[in-house]
């Protein structure tokens, strides 16, 4: 294969970051300055006017983050190259969630208007909670879901309104403990979002929030809690894309999901960060007899982004799934997967990850499915494929499998495979350039799984991968 | 330098320099490595190995009931052409090869006698390397005391129809045994060897820490066999390995049925592109046994192919871990590999684990690897009882299946017919109407 063909089929696959590349003159009211000790946790927990126990958990947490070692000994080496020193850990434009379109800064707006987010779509929209750094800038929900009694607000503000509801469940799917990374979040949370739905609440339309990183060695460290009360229904979606900066950018959330029994989540991901960005995120879910949980999951660009969604299926019958695509180019590592814990009888899990690695890309899949002894009749399906674009892509799979138990089906699948030289001739022939047949077959590869998303989604994301084509024709 | 190598060196002075360093050396890396823990990922799952390793010595010679007991049980291969038979490493029988192949330069002798008389043969291969499957500190317990053994050494162009066996026969309590296999196959040459690892007593616990390494030579064909049926007290390690050359064939069949713990490794380097490779494993696992099963295939040239299959059928509260890697170099273009991994749950107790691992660094290949766990298909059952087939005979017979797609690859009749009856004996007990 020439040079030419090669480059153009990497300008093919080619996600265009410019389109996220713009920033606004930084001005932020409150900045906690670079560093983490615990002064940095103390103050931002001042500002945020937190009660004494949130200081605590936020210092109880920085220990640990201190105590706990690298993953190294499993996990990419790059992690070292990440300088907690250089990161500003909490800078916000003093703002309180906004509640009208007009209270909101015109940068701001400016922003959404960017990332694309329509005001028309709003309306369609239940309710809107998109992050600027670090506090929400825009929240607004709509009346009809207000008298319903569901909560949709910010972190601070939902510990602070609403302890009875959100303590009991807050870092309880993720203690601080459970990672060193898990522990950097809840040192030094802000913004995210909680959520409740109650009891037989079925919401029709999804929640929404968009991201984004706005200030150079800016770590974000959103939090988001969701609790669908006994037989409610959600679907949560996210989208991030982040301006290109020069040095790494450390974006670290912790997301926390409660179904209770009979209750559906589906969350919805859509990443784009841009490829100096780390990205390590913890995201579990506790799903209660007869739940339903949901992870769609997208990532394209970053650096390095290591997040395996987990489900623990806690009560009889649970189900849990998780639906991943990731796309690793040059100088990217997508290290991904998915954690299914299986804890009750007839608990079921599904598990279908897609990658796509070019050029210098690598994709990794890791994943655990357990199944303690004492369990019955429980199922998981895991299938994993993997893409190469060039001979010198890379992909990994690291599944860790254990069954016991009686009446457990488990099964795992893996497998590699490039584009075929017989499809791209076959599209060529028909009058496709190289670079539009190779995008046509990646986005054959990933088709079944894109239509697991949402509409939205599915458009936003046929045209990330679309973007590649722009520069190929011809 | 700890006694058994001093032991050595005043034993047997013939010991050229190469093989004495590397005894040294193998004992500096026993001694200052850690014990393996579950968080080496090498040893994720696995129970902590709680035994006091250095309570195993080299047992002394054995007595006269004990050796006719290993004659009178060495009779697994039926139509071995050459073999050699050891109690506690102590060489009690040898059948050696037919003269026609003596004079075409086929060498088939005892470790001991290879050292003294071809120690040139062996300074390329012999305790070079160990795996990079995480039994490092175990292969240097066995470079500082392993003086038993069979060397292998097929001329080129000289091929061998029937197999060539070897049996090592653990004896006395606490005794440490070190079997080595060497193989070395020149280029054009076909070879069969299996390894049998058994216990003359059922109570005697002892150590095994055996290492086999193939070395196929362009266009060789080697198959290797080895079936470990130790005691159920006996703790077991084998370290394998083979380096596959251009358009070699090799193939691997263990079969696992002994010893309390026992962990195996066999890591596979394909050089040379056109090379098939095929790894088979059978394990029977019951009562608290542990099969720790780590395998490793890296392709690091084009056009190669490489199978992987383990099966494993668990009674009890037996524990099976299998982690394998496929390791796809840059440049191994057109490489197929595949990696499979089959439990079968008998017992809601028993413990099944699968890490089946890939990393490709290639793009134009055929990768896939899957790994399932599950009881007994009722349907089948059902299909059997309603056949009138008694619920016993009827679990034998599906567990049987299971093992036969293994068995039948084991090439010989009178071996497969020795494997199903060992199996028979060990489901008699367990399969109960």
């Amino acid at each position: 294969m020439s040079e030419s063909i090669i480059n153009e089929q990497k300008e093919a696959i080619e996600v265009d970051y410019e389109k996220g590349n713009f920033s606004f003159p930084e001005d932020y009211t409150y900045d906690a300055g670079t560093g983490l000790n615990e002064e940095t946790v103390a103050y931002i927990s001042k500002v945020k006017n937190e009660a004494e126990w949130i200081k605590e958990f936020r210092l109880k947490a920085l220990e640990i983050f201190n105590k706990k070692p690298m993953p190294t000994h499993w996990a990419s080496k790059d992690l070292e190259n990440i300088v907690f020193d250089n990161i500003r850990y909490y800078l916000s434009k003093g703002q309180k969630p906004s509640r009208t379109w007009d209270e909101v800064p015109d940068d701001v707006k400016e922003t959404f208007e960017r990332l694309g987010i329509p005001e028309q779509e709003r309306k369609f929209l239940a309710g809107v909670e998109a992050q600027f750094d670090s506090e929400a800038a825009y929240s607004r929900m709509k009346e009809d879901l207000e008298k319903e009694g569901v909560i949709f607000v910010g972190s601070t503000e939902g510990l602070d309104k609403y302890p009875e509801i959100f303590r009991p469940y807050f870092g309880k799917v993720i203690p601080s403990a459970d990672n060193k990374f898990s522990a950097l979040n809840s040192a030094v949370f802000s913004g995210g979002s909680f959520i409740y739905v109650p009891k037989g609440v079925k919401l029709k339309q999804p929640l929404q929030a968009y991201f984004r990183i706005n200030a150079e060695n800016f770590g974000q460290f959103e939090r988001t809690l969701i609790i669908a009360d006994e037989g409610a229904e959600i679907t949560y979606m996210e989208g991030c894309t982040a301006p290109k900066f020069e040095t790494a950018t450390l974006h670290s959330a912790v997301v926390e999901l409660v179904a209770l029994k009979n209750a559906k989540i589906q969350y919805i991901t859509v990443q784009n960060w841009s490829n100096n960005v780390f990205n390590l995120v913890t995201k579990r879910a506790h799903a209660e007899e007869n739940a339903e949980v949901k992870w769609i999951d997208c990532n394209i660009g970053s650096r390095l982004t290591m997040k395996y969604p987990g489900v623990v299926l806690k009560g009889r019958k649970a189900r849990g799934e998780v639906l991943s695509i990731a796309l690793a180019n040059d100088g990217q590592h997508q290290d991904t997967g998915a954690k299914m814990i299986h804890l009750a009888d007839e608990t079921s899990s599904n598990i279908i990850s897609k990658s796509i690695s070019i050029g210098e890309g690598r994709s990794t899949y890791r994943g655990q499915v357990h199944m303690p002894k004492h369990l019955k009749n429980c199922k998981n399906n895991t299938e994993c494929d993997a893409l190469l674009i060039n001979t010198n892509s890379r992909t990994d799979t690291y599944p860790a499998i254990t069954t016991r138990g009686e009446g457990n089906t488990v099964q795992h699948e893996a497998s590699v495979s490039k584009v075929s030289a017989e499809q791209i001739f076959y599209m060529m022939q028909r009058g496709l350039s190289e670079g539009e047949a190779m995008s046509l077959a990646v986005n054959g590869f990933v088709n079944d799984l894109l239509k697991a998303f949402p509409m939205e989604y599915s458009v936003e994301l046929k045209r990330l991968i679309d973007m590649e084509m722009e520069g190929s024709v011809g | 330098m700890n006694t058994t190598v001093k032991k050595h060196m005043s034993a047997n002075t013939a010991e050229p320099q190469w093989l004495l360093d590397r005894r040294t050396s193998g004992s500096e890396i026993y001694t200052n490595l850690p014990v393996p823990s579950a968080k080496d990922e090498n040893w994720r799952f696995a129970s902590v190995l709680s035994e006091d390793i250095d309570a195993f010595k080299p047992a002394s010679e054995p007595e006269e009931d004990a050796i006719a007991y290993a004659l009178s049980h060495s009779n697994l291969v039926e139509d071995a052409i050459a073999e050699l038979i050891f109690v506690d490493d102590h060489l009690v029988q040898s059948k050696p090869l037919p003269k026609e192949l003596i004079d075409k330069g086929v060498c088939f002798i005892s470790l001991n006698e290879a050292i003294e008389k071809h120690a040139e043969l062996l300074e390329p291969y012999f305790l070079k390397d160990a795996t990079r499957l995480g039994s490092q500190k175990y292969f240097g317990l066995h470079a500082s005391n392993v003086k038993a053994g069979a060397v292998l050494y097929v001329p080129k162009g000289v091929e061998i129809d029937q197999p060539i066996t070897v049996y090592h026969w653990s004896n006395r309590e606490k005794g440490l045994i070190c079997p080595h296999t060497l193989i070395i196959a020149e280029a054009q040459s076909k070879v069969s060897l299996i390894d049998v690892l058994a216990s003359t007593t059922q109570d005697n616990q002892s150590l095994n820490i055996s290492v086999s390494n193939i070395q196929a030579h362009p266009s060789a064909n080697v198959y290797r066999k080895v079936i470990q049926n130790f005691n159920a007290k006996t703790l077991s390690f084998q370290l394998d390995s083979a380096i596959a050359d251009k358009d070699t064939q090799l193939e691997n069949i263990a079969i696992n049925l002994g010893a309390a713990k026992a962990r195996y490794e066999n890591q596979i380097k394909i050089n040379g592109s056109g090379a098939h490779v095929t790894m088979y494993s059978l394990s029977v696992a019951e009562e608290t046994q542990e099969f720790d099963q780590r395998t490793f295939q890296t392709h690091n040239a084009p056009n190669a192919v490489s199978d992987l299959l383990y099966k494993n059928a668990l009674f009890d509260t037996s524990r099976t871990i299998f982690s394998g890697l496929i390791q796809v170099e840059e440049g191994a273009q057109q490489t197929d590999a595949y990696q499979t991994n089959r439990n079968l749950l008998l017992d809601q107790r028993a413990d099944a684990n699968a890490l089946p691992g890939l990393e490709i660094l290639a793009n134009d290949v055929k990768c896939s690897h899957g790994a399932t766990t599950g009881n007994i298909d009722k349907d089948e059952l059902f299909y059997m009882l309603s056949r009138g087939i008694p619920h016993r005979v009827a679990m034998q017979l599906i567990v049987l299946g299971f093992f036969e797609e293994i068995i039948e690859k084991l090439g010989s009749d009178s071996l497969a017919e020795n494997i199903r009856k060992l199996l028979e004996e060990k489901f008699a007990s367990k399969i109960k109407s």
